[in-house]
């Protein structure tokens, strides 16, 4: 059996009305060092067989025609606990880490 | 003039838009389900309201893949017209028809009023009967009505005349109070690049007999008929 599990995450310049939500949320139960909260999707796939490779371009299609919308989201896709990073998956994973790196604080 | 209303799982204002068409305009309309693959021969097409597919995954995102929707590409390519309300917008975005997404409200809340609407483009064949800076009462009912789309886009947009309805005040002013879920640009409804398919989150349908507080969206289907050739008179 083949497990893919993919994330799919409000890209960084869409403004995210539920992490904001969440962000307040969390502020008001106490702590203050929080900066950002972003609420995305955790979808997981079960497929038959074993051959990764007869199914990563169809696992790539599901991500990027259904499962995530390019105009506002970013997916990371990641078959049998390893991250996909061919095709378009590549550049959205690239694209998800430049987002999430952490930015330096102003002194 | 021969529409056909798009039922989904999860339609919830094709009746209403099926009484304005055959009890108010007295046009020829027939119910379309989901899996079927035909208009049959159609004029024009409403994908309506509701909740299609529960909104799972995206409002939207599921009801584009049923077999009727290749039809409605079909019937958009060739120029026939196209009209999305509310969860319709969401679906033709997401089927590629129109440019953009629409994403939960700003405020988070789900809206449902009665707003100002004002027309910015009457030359097309949707808007032909108003004027422009018109300002129309319309109601909203909708959780996801936000319009986000990128800089470019939106640009061409307003260049090429797309942008058919924004929100407004009363007044006609476009204000951050004026906007009751976050629109880029107050945007409320546009067309494709061809000028033939609609989609707009307000609901004229639910605005075309005075005796339900307001027909200023009745203008919306009398410009669809005039560009289709029927006079009013021939529709009432």
């Amino acid at each position: 059996m083949i497990r893919a599990q993919v994330i799919v995450r409000p890209r960084a310049s869409i403004f995210d009305p539920q992490g904001d939500a969440v962000g307040r949320a969390i502020q008001h139960l106490g702590v203050s060092k929080l900066k950002q909260a972003h609420v995305g999707k955790f979808i997981e796939l079960e497929l038959e067989g074993d051959d990764v490779e007869a199914v990563r371009g169809q696992l790539e299609t599901i991500c990027k025609d259904l499962l995530s919308n390019p105009v506002i989201e970013d997916y990371t896709l990641t078959i049998n606990g390893k991250e996909d990073l061919t095709g378009l998956a590549a550049s959205a994973a690239k694209l998800a880490k430049r987002s999430s790196k952490p930015k330096k604080e102003k002194a | 003039m021969r529409w056909a209303v798009i039922q989904f799982p999860g339609s919830n204002c094709d009746q209403d838009i099926f009484h304005v068409l055959k009890n108010v305009l007295k046009q020829e309309v027939e119910y379309v389900w989901h899996k079927d693959s035909s208009l049959n021969g159609a004029d024009a097409v409403v994908v309506p309201g509701g909740f299609s597919y529960g909104d799972y995954l995206r409002c939207g995102a599921i009801a584009r893949f049923s077999p009727i929707m290749s039809a409605v590409k079909e019937a958009a390519a060739a120029g026939k017209t196209v009209l999305g309300i509310c969860n319709g917008f969401q679906i033709l975005c997401e089927a590629g028809l129109l440019p953009g997404v629409l994403v939960r409200n700003t405020s988070l809340h789900f809206r449902c009023e009665t707003v100002p609407v004002r027309v910015e483009h009457p030359a097309s064949q949707f808007t032909s009967e108003y004027m422009t800076g018109q300002v129309l009462r319309l109601p909203i009912a909708h959780g996801e009505g936000h319009y986000v789309a990128d800089e470019a886009t939106l640009d061409s947009l307003f260049q090429n005349g797309q942008v058919l309805f924004t929100y407004s005040d009363l007044q006609g002013r476009t204000t951050p109070e004026s906007n009751p879920n976050g629109s880029q640009r107050y945007i409320a409804g546009i067309t494709n690049r061809a000028g033939n398919v609609l989609g707009l989150m307000p609901h004229p349908e639910r605005a075309s007999e005075k005796i339900l507080g307001s027909d200023d969206g009745l203008g919306l289907f009398t410009s669809i008929l005039a560009r289709h050739g029927v006079s009013l008179a021939q529709a009432a």
